[in-house]
């Protein structure tokens, strides 16, 4: 299934007439929001601060149910703030993130931690912790003081862990893990926490490329099989624009384009929100848009064979 | 990890490992206590004291154990689990095994507090006010200046390091000041020293570590355990982590404050007690129980060798935590070069 654009920027009054080229690559807005059906996760007018730096301002974005939506930008471009805000790590300085039509801060922490879950960009494995505890951790918001190891935890930790082809490691030690391991590890955590919604901010960072694709090929298939609703903060936007079915193209902390990947990654998307020159063409093995950056305009001759003198 | 389950609403999970190593501290710390009562001038076998302890002594024997000799190895017990406990959330926290509240500046506080009380010529009993009062204020202080979007690791640890040094330096001035009299009771009570303690020193202490001891092991302990994993990763499950952080830490303030009034600043129990649960217990996790029996039976142990060291003249408690103590930081430190870690 494919959701359409619910993605716009809310220019207030006080205007930011200079921000009106960008507005118009926004596209089909009036349309599609009718169309867009259910989104549980949403951010209404997000004014995104750390401190007194401030990273958005007046950010509106949609998250489709059941897509897998990945937020797509140049370094700084507030992708991880806006993965943060929404995953309610980071509080907005004003508007507000509505789950299910609520705001998230004003909903009990371990309901909403049983709804959405987040894999961090960097979580601390304690040191000596086993692959099965690890994981078992993600159970946390389903248990009580007096509920600590239920048999529907034990079953969903061992779901989680086969199905993230990490079953073989249970008894072993996080510590002894490769990144690739590891990665999949923290992932079998965040799926033992059993949400419907699941955040991941850039999860493929580190990986070598033969373990990016694995992680981004475990996600899509959670995508697809377990129906869960998948939102990454990508850096690699081929891999955006093959795995994505809904993609937000992100700049200067805000919203440039968002839709489909066949209709957002376009050269001069590129263009404008990298500022790279590219040119797009369709991926051989997918279909998908893969952006192929345009060689060096002044590229360097080969020197001059001198004839020997 | 085993399952304990009843029906459908009740499974407890537990360490076998954790288990033993926490009920065998326990066993040392209790049979300690047993012999440093017997011990003394009026010597007794553990046999008579415990007939004694189950009301079954002499009258001059019921005296001299319940009345003189039980409250200090009560007081050692519990100085012991307040301080191990506090210890291990205090590392929890901040993630450092440096950081305990005697390298935070905290009994550093605890120290000014009794030693302001001392010079103005206060009571015993306002001795212990004043340590308490002293203790809790530099908790505030460092709680002030190291918040600043919550409550951090290493912003805490300097901000402590800090605090410890400007308030070491007030206490030496203080003692400066005072006379000879007044600056020698200042001393001893500075050494920690469970000497002719009794139980009005004892039950206050009691009282908090009754109250708190619950709080933190059962109320925040599992939420402490996600926060290791990081900031990000525990709040994603659901844990509050500012308030349970502010929670925890404000407890194990009030244990460390209320533990040095009653046997002044005993150093590097708190420091030592977690680290040595963890390497029995080989679980990851602040290991709050097991903590706290480590430092129970540390400091019983501490002040047994106190007692009977030397045979005509016994030591201060704190000397004796304090050389095996240092000694064990030597070794922490040597170990962790050689890993890599600092």
């Amino acid at each position: 299934m494919r959701a359409h654009a619910t993605v716009d920027i809310e220019d207030g009054e006080d205007g930011h007439a200079e921000d009106g080229a960008e507005r118009m690559t926004q596209g089909t807005h009036d349309a599609s929001t009718a169309a867009a059906g259910a989104t549980r996760l949403r951010g209404e007018g997000l004014t995104l601060s750390y401190d007194r730096r401030t990273i958005a301002e007046n950010l509106t974005v949609a998250i489709p149910d059941r897509s897998f939506t990945v937020i797509i930008g140049p370094n700084a471009c507030g992708k991880s703030t806006l993965l943060r805000a929404l995953s309610r790590m980071l509080k907005p300085a004003a508007g507000s993130v509505l789950l299910d039509g609520r705001d998230i801060s004003s909903l009990n922490a371990k309901q909403v931690a049983r709804t959405l879950g987040l894999l961090p960009q960097s979580s601390t494995a304690p040191e000596g912790i086993s692959v099965s505890e690890l994981v078992s951790r993600g159970r946390y918001p389903h248990q009580g003081l007096l509920r600590q190891w239920s048999r529907e935890d034990e079953r969903v930790v061992a779901e989680s862990m086969a199905s993230t082809g990490v079953a073989e490691l249970a008894d072993r030690s996080v510590d002894e893990l490769s990144g690739g391991q590891r990665q999949r590890v923290w992932i079998a955590m965040a799926l033992a926490q059993q949400t419907p919604l699941l955040l991941l901010d850039e999860p493929t960072t580190y990986l070598d490329l033969a373990h990016q694709i694995d992680v981004l090929d475990l996600c899509a298939r959670l995508h697809e099989e377990e129906g869960r609703t998948l939102v990454a903060v990508l850096h690699d936007l081929n891999h955006a624009a093959r795995y994505a079915t809904h993609l937000i193209a992100m700049r200067d902390g805000r919203v440039v384009s968002s839709g489909p990947p066949a209709e957002v990654v376009t050269a001069e998307l590129v263009e404008e929100v990298f500022g790279l020159p590219c040119r797009v063409i369709g991926d051989p093995e997918t279909g998908t848009p893969l952006v192929v950056p345009a060689a060096r305009r002044h590229a360097r001759k080969p020197p001059a064979v001198k004839s020997a003198s | 990890m085993r399952t304990l389950r009843v029906g459908q609403t009740l499974s407890l999970r537990y360490r076998p490992r954790a288990l033993v190593a926490a009920a065998g501290c326990l066993l040392v710390a209790l049979a300690a206590g047993v012999v440093t009562i017997g011990s003394g001038d009026y010597p007794m076998s553990p046999a008579e004291v415990l007939t004694t302890l189950t009301g079954g002594g002499t009258p001059s024997q019921d005296f001299i154990v319940n009345e003189l000799r039980l409250p200090r190895v009560l007081a050692a017990l519990l100085v012991g689990a307040s301080l191990g406990l506090a210890g291990a959330v205090f590392q929890s926290v901040v993630r450092n095994p440096l950081g305990s509240p005697d390298m935070l500046g905290l009994t550093q506080g605890a120290s000014t507090g009794a030693l302001i009380v001392v010079l103005a010529g206060g009571g015993s009993a306002a001795l212990a006010g004043g340590a308490v009062a002293g203790g809790l204020l530099t908790g505030l202080l460092i709680y002030v200046l190291a918040r600043r979007r919550g409550l951090h690791g290493f912003r805490l640890i300097l901000v402590g390091i800090g605090v410890m040094a400007m308030l070491t330096g007030v206490n030496n001035y203080l003692l400066t000041r005072g006379k000879l009299m007044e600056a020698s009771r200042a001393i001893l009570w500075m050494t920690g020293s469970l000497d002719g303690r009794g139980w009005p020193e004892l039950t206050p202490l009691l009282i908090a570590l009754a109250i708190l001891g619950p709080v933190i092991v059962i109320g925040f302990g599992r939420g402490l355990l996600m926060t290791e994993m990081g900031d990000d990763a525990a709040r994603s499950l659901g844990v509050a982590v500012e308030r349970s952080r502010t929670v925890l830490l404000g407890s194990a303030v009030v244990l460390v404050s209320f533990a040095a009034a009653c046997a002044g600043p005993v150093s590097f129990v708190a420091l030592t007690a977690p680290q040595l649960a963890k390497r029995l217990t080989r679980a990851p996790g602040p290991n709050l129980m097991p903590a706290a029996c480590m430092g129970a039976t540390l400091l019983v142990l501490a002040d047994w060798v106190a007692q009977n060291l030397f045979a005509e003249r016994q030591l201060a408690v704190g000397v004796v935590t304090g050389l095996l103590g240092g000694g064990y930081l030597v070794w922490l430190l040597a170990t962790q070069r050689k890993a890599g870690r600092i």
